[in-house]
């Protein structure tokens, strides 16, 4: 009974939320980008004209046209193929770096949350240490101490990415740790462990979601950065960083090497920072009632 | 007498924050340096080196002691300014950084200045007209600066500017032609030039800095503009607004004379942040620009795996970021008449 | 001068994007004198205030005659209403806590007014400032004009307030509630600083209350507002003669000392007071 009635709930919240974005042509274009980015995802065999990683030494550096959109890279492959199986590796990233940090950064904020005092104290001087660097920078040197590849690129930024999601968990559970429902669990006997995971975790779930969507545009630049360097995903992986890396020797005389894949970061860094921008605003009751 | 009990004990707490912090950030580097794949010692003594050597070295550097005594040593070592050597050139890398940190500041400097000329009026511009055309303006223009992969535009800026237009100049500080013509002085190459008279070298590095410096303080105006517009929302509500047009003064004047002026300390904290993020655009700027600075110098020591140089770049970043926290905070408390 | 201060013939006020006029057609005229507008939360009577200064933004200001002095308050240019505000007509604002700027010493707020409207150099308007924090019974002037808002109290706040606004000898001051947001201690001796400066001055009043009593006491003349209308006018002598049901009402509510222990009346509300005439 009580499930029935309560799955349509979220459901209908969640669809009145996408119709809120839908409205505003800015948050549009980043759901349409974001839907674009997972079919294309998802269908790359179907999509793509040619195999991202057959060479054809005899058709190098083409310009856009002649049956390849985007052009040819510098062995022959076709570049819209590449992009089109490079959606695969960005989804990816976002969908590890999300389950990495995602749990790390909500175990961190509800227990130091929670508990408070001494514990809270070491949690949150652990974090500021995480926080006094630029993500990137902290990143790098994760990677270099792990050797490069994509893995590694995901596990360096899911390790510098959950010290702002950690701070978020802390404070929202600050909020309702002394709520009467908490301490009628802490009197029945319950726990901590318990009351964490079955009352606290699922209050914070909601505004922890956003703020990953918020922060998956910055995500998405660090893995292009990291790919850029040569330390993130290596060729041939279609990687739209290490694509962008690879053309950059033949900018000059080829654009299309380096324009395209750039192109596609920044539409998908763009609509996360859209999306983020239009859930801030469709999550604000004032915004909602006005619209 | 105002009690000062309280302010010393603040200070002291937040001397004790940041020692620990220091010290955490110090434990961060080593375990990045011991997990680094690289051999230091193998790399110090080379691929033909014996075994009794290779062991002779290998105690040296203190590799067969437990870890945390290592990590004593580590603490040491860097508390008595010795941060080791660069593996690659022999020489101390607190040395090799210090020689490259100039150019580095120079094109933080010229982009922070951008980004604050940029970010400011655009940020008042946006919160004076909320929900008007002016303000989706401007925040469509901040969005797209926050979401450029900037080595992308840095290339792309060099292929329309430099290699089609030929506006600016391309990469490096200055043209080949120019290199070694100047004394090395401050390191800054703008000061060099201009101490030495050379005007030519002068606009030669004014002509390779525009460039990337717009880019990077454009990225960083993003942030900034978001911030002025949301401080400048805060005030543009308030009373005392209404109070000083009652008293006569234009709308402009409240908004820049009073609503402007209460953001003012708010905002010297905002742009120090920002200066301190901008070391992260600077490593891929530099790459794309072959702008001879600390970034370049970090990701060439990674790539190439040269730990001490690795940890250090790293711990300073992380120093100049806590000094840059502290120093928005110590301005705050300086500026602000409330926090007396 | 001779003749009305202020002439308000038909004022009506409409904020953007709302269905219904917030103040509707309005008249009342004022002299050399002390005129009360009292009325509940929501009646228009801040509205008002702010319109004849012209401090609405997003707002529709109509009326058949909006006259102030010699000058038409509809027909003045931005440029020319800067010359009014402030020199001519000015408003004390609710909460000092709030109407100060915080980061800014409080002497530099008054002297700002001075500055404005007169050729003065700062030294000058500096000492017309220690003059006028004088006047306003402010014991140390020179102490106070260093201090910053958040270090004086609410009552002394209220009279900076009081300088700033009569530093240029204004011929007309609103008071938008002079005193609602100070401890009850104080209040009547801020508004006895204010009723005294406005009397050896001849300066016009406008005093905005929800407060009956504070105004009959302080006023020539009262209007009582009710959903945007004035629904009755009255001396404040003759308070007790009001006629109309919600001014009988008011009057009824106000608790007394040493009054009957039965429970206050409740406002009696109409909606055909909304439509009716005022008499």
């Amino acid at each position: 009974m009580t499930q029935t009635l309560r799955l349509p709930a979220p459901l209908l919240a969640a669809r009145n939320i996408v119709t809120f974005l839908l409205r505003q042509p800015t948050s549009a274009f980043g759901v349409i980008v974001l839907a674009a980015l997972i079919l294309t995802a998802l269908f790359a065999p179907l999509i793509a004209p040619h195999d991202p990683y057959v060479q054809n030494l005899n058709n190098v550096l083409q310009p856009p046209g002649n049956g390849h959109p985007f052009g040819t890279d510098e062995l022959g492959r076709d570049i819209f193929s590449r992009l089109v199986w490079g959606a695969r590796i960005t989804l990816t990233i976002i969908f590890l770096v999300t389950i990495v940090v995602g749990p790390i950064g909500m175990i961190v904020g509800t227990v130091s949350g929670y508990f408070g005092g001494k514990v809270d104290m070491v949690m949150m001087r652990v974090t500021d240490i995480f926080l006094s660097f630029p993500s990137l920078i902290l990143s790098l040197a994760f990677v270099a101490a792990l050797g490069p590849s994509l893995n590694n690129a995901i596990i360096a930024i899911g390790l510098t990415a959950w010290p702002p999601i950690a701070r978020l968990a802390r404070a929202e559970t600050m909020t309702f740790r002394n709520a009467d429902y908490i301490a009628a669990a802490r009197l029945q006997g319950t726990s901590p462990l318990r009351i964490i995971v079955k009352s606290i975790m699922p209050m914070c779930l909601p505004s922890v979601v956003i703020r990953l969507t918020l922060n998956m545009a910055t995500v998405i630049l660090t893995a292009a950065g990291l790919g850029f360097l040569g330390l993130g995903a290596q060729p041939p992986l279609p990687e739209w960083g290490a694509m962008i890396a690879t053309g950059r020797r033949y900018m000059i005389d080829s654009w299309w090497l380096v324009t395209f894949p750039g192109l596609s970061i920044l539409c998908v860094s763009l609509a996360f920072n859209l999306l983020g921008d239009g859930l801030r605003d469709a999550l604000d009751p004032k915004q909602m009632n006005r619209r | 007498m105002p009690d000062r009990r309280p302010r010393l004990r603040g200070i002291l707490g937040q001397i004790t924050t940041i020692a620990v912090t220091l010290l955490g950030l110090l434990l961060l580097t080593f375990i990045i340096g011991r997990m680094m794949p690289a051999d230091p010692v193998r790399a110090m003594v080379g691929e033909d080196a014996t075994r009794e050597t290779y062991e002779q070295v290998f105690r040296q550097l203190g590799l067969d002691r437990p870890l945390w005594e290592q990590f004593l040593r580590y603490l040491g070592d860097v508390l008595s300014g010795d941060f080791g050597n660069s593996i690659r050139t022999g020489k101390p890398v607190i040395e090799d950084i210090l020689h490259v940190m100039p150019a580095t500041m120079e094109l933080a400097t010229f982009a922070i200045l951008i980004g604050a000329g940029l970010g400011i009026p655009l940020g008042v511009t946006a919160a004076v007209n909320k929900d008007r055309w002016p303000d989706h303006l401007v925040r469509v223009f901040s969005l797209f600066g926050h979401s450029m992969p900037i080595f992308w535009t840095g290339m792309i800026a060099l292929i329309v500017f430099y290699a089609a237009l030929g506006w600016v100049g391309g990469s490096g500080r200055m043209s080949q032609f120019y290199i070694g013509m100047v004394p090395d002085r401050t390191g800054f190459l703008l000061i060099d030039s201009a101490i030495a008279g050379q005007w030519d070298v002068f606009r030669s590095a004014v002509n390779h800095l525009i460039l990337p410096a717009s880019l990077l303080g454009y990225s960083s105006s993003a942030y900034i503009t978001r911030m002025t517009r949301s401080f400048m929302l805060d005030q543009l509500g308030q009373e005392y607004m209404t109070t000083a047009r009652v008293k006569g003064l234009s709308r402009g004047q409240t908004i820049w004379r009073h609503a402007f002026g209460n953001i003012r300390v708010q905002l010297v904290t905002i742009v120090a942040l920002a200066y301190g993020s901008l070391l992260e655009g600077a490593v891929l700027i530099e790459t794309v620009f072959a702008w001879p600075g600390f970034g370049q110098y970090l990701t060439n020591n990674l790539i190439i795996g040269d730990m001490n140089a690795v940890m250090t770049c790293v711990l300073i970043v992380g120093v100049i970021f806590i000094g840059l926290n502290l120093l928005s905070d110590i301005l705050y408390r300086l500026f602000d008449p409330r926090t007396k | 001068m001779q003749g009305p201060i202020l002439d308000v013939k038909n004022l009506s006020i409409r904020y953007h994007g709302a269905s219904a006029d917030a103040v509707r057609k309005v008249s009342f005229t004022l002299g050399r004198e002390r005129l009360g507008i009292v009325g509940e939360s929501g009646s228009g009577k801040s509205t008002v205030g702010r319109a004849l200064l012209r401090l609405l933004p997003g707002a529709t200001i109509t009326a058949d005659t909006l006259r102030f002095e010699d000058a038409d308050l509809l027909a003045l240019s931005e440029r020319e209403m800067l010359k009014v505000r402030g020199r001519r007509m000015s408003m004390i604002l609710q909460d000092p806590k709030f109407s100060l700027n915080p980061i800014r010493r409080v002497g530099q707020q008054v002297a700002e007014t001075c500055l404005r409207h007169f050729p003065v150099s700062r030294a000058e308007a500096r000492v017309k400032t220690l003059e006028m924090l004088a006047a306003v019974k402010i014991r140390d002037p020179e102490r106070v004009h260093d201090l910053y808002p958040h270090e004086i109290s609410g009552g002394m706040g209220q009279r900076v307030m009081i300088a700033m606004m009569l530093l240029a000898d204004p011929d007309l001051v609103i008071a938008d509630e002079p005193t609602s947001a100070l401890d009850v201690t104080v209040r009547l001796q801020v508004l006895n600083i204010l009723d005294a400066l406005v009397r050896d001055r001849g300066i016009g009043l406008i005093m905005i209350s929800h407060d009956l009593n504070l105004v009959r006491n302080f006023c020539d003349r009262v209007l009582i507002m009710y959903a945007g209308r004035v629904v009755e006018t009255l001396d404040a002598r003759d308070m007790d003669a009001a006629r109309h049901p919600y001014t009988r009402g008011l009057l009824a509510a106000q608790p007394r000392i040493g009054g009957s222990r039965a429970p206050l009346a409740v406002l009696d509300r109409r909606p055909e007071w909304q439509e009716e005439m005022a008499p």
